[in-house]
């Protein structure tokens, strides 16, 4: 009984410390294989190179953005991740690398600008339309004839008219 | 009398107030000012003979980094190349060869400044053509920023009063072409 604890402790202590190894090779990045030209070009799409302006990274046939490219597949075989390699691209050729400003300084202009553009002319607008529909919610006073208007000026006509009537 | 009131009224309700005016101004205003700068960079173009060299400081490929304040009362050939850049090459021996002349002297000094190239392939590339002179990537096209650039290889010498003396857009051709503007500079 004795001996038969111990052998079953051993083969759970060997069945987990098999799982733990499989587990870990999971976790692991593969190794020995390459990145993709996908993997590349999923990281190049959003970066520029500053010798051909306007053209992605991913589709740029010049040397140096092949070069480029290749850097970035070196950097992907050390396990960096997206954002260590952007980062690095950033620093090494400065921000025009990328596809979108940083969020930084006067960048913020660009992503904050169009939002409130937006507000105002939401603001604008809204105002517009309430000021078009005040008049027809409440019901309308009656005009009130000027004390001395329209009747005043048709007595005087009239009483021209009648002496010049009465002169012919 | 009375119906001319009631638009004015209107009129005086329907005012702005002085502050969103003055906001909306200073919106509009502050974008022109953006898109002013911009345009200004944009079309300021290259660097011109006379006009004072900008500032920089080159950290170099072996280790340290150069400031150009340091290099006051020198005459400095600030060259901009890249290992991608064929016709970069047809002037590295050249510029090795006239780096050799002018180094014991101690008067000029020479620079690479690598632009938007990747290190292995920039090491490789001076030590092919076995350039000894200081040289160093340009982080974050900073340096060619300020020289405004138009592309590689492009070369600046700056005289001893920190002035522009020579501007060669694209490869030197001969090794005379490179100590007669130098030799020119030092003149100066």
């Amino acid at each position: 009984m004795k001996g038969r604890g111990w052998v079953l402790l051993a083969v759970i202590g060997l069945a987990l410390a098999l799982t733990g190894a499989a587990g870990a090779q999971t976790t692991e990045p593969p190794s020995g294989q390459p990145p993709t030209e996908d993997e590349v070009n999923a990281i190049a799409k959003n970066m520029y190179c500053p010798v051909c302006e306007n053209v992605p990274l991913d589709v740029c046939p010049t040397l140096a953005c092949q070069q480029w490219r290749d850097q970035i597949r070196e950097k992907l075989i050390e396990g960096w991740t997206e954002e260590q390699i952007h980062d690095y691209f950033v620093l090494q050729y400065g921000d025009r690398v990328l596809a979108a400003p940083p969020r930084s300084g006067l960048n913020w202009l660009i992503y904050i600008g169009p939002w409130v553009l937006i507000a105002a002319g939401a603001i604008m607008l809204a105002r517009l339309l309430w000021r078009l529909r005040a008049p027809a919610a409440g019901p309308e006073p009656p005009p009130q004839p000027p004390a001395n208007g329209p009747d005043d000026y048709r007595a005087r006509l009239e009483a021209e008219l009648k002496r010049r009537d009465l002169k012919d | 009398m009375s119906e001319q009131l009631e638009p004015t009224k209107d009129k005086a309700a329907r005012k702005a107030s002085p502050v969103g005016v003055a906001l909306a101004w200073l919106v509009v205003l502050g974008l022109l000012a953006v898109v002013a700068i911009q345009l200004r960079a944009t079309m300021q173009g290259g660097m011109g003979i006379g006009q004072p060299a900008p500032a920089f400081t080159l950290s170099l490929f072996d280790g340290g980094e150069i400031q150009s304040a340091d290099l006051a009362g020198k005459v400095v050939v600030v060259n901009f190349w890249a290992s991608w850049c064929a016709p970069c090459e047809e002037e590295a021996e050249e510029l090795q060869m006239a780096w050799e002349i002018y180094e014991p002297g101690g008067e000029v000094v020479f620079l690479g400044v690598d632009y938007a190239d990747t290190e292995t392939l920039a090491r490789a590339y001076l030590e092919r053509f076995q350039i000894t002179y200081p040289n160093g990537p340009d982080l974050g096209t900073r340096i060619s920023q300020a020289f405004r650039i138009r592309g590689v290889p492009e070369t600046y010498i700056i005289g001893r009063d920190g002035l522009m003396k020579y501007i060669k857009i694209g490869p030197f051709t001969t090794l005379s072409e490179i100590l007669a503007a130098v030799d020119r500079a030092l003149a100066e």
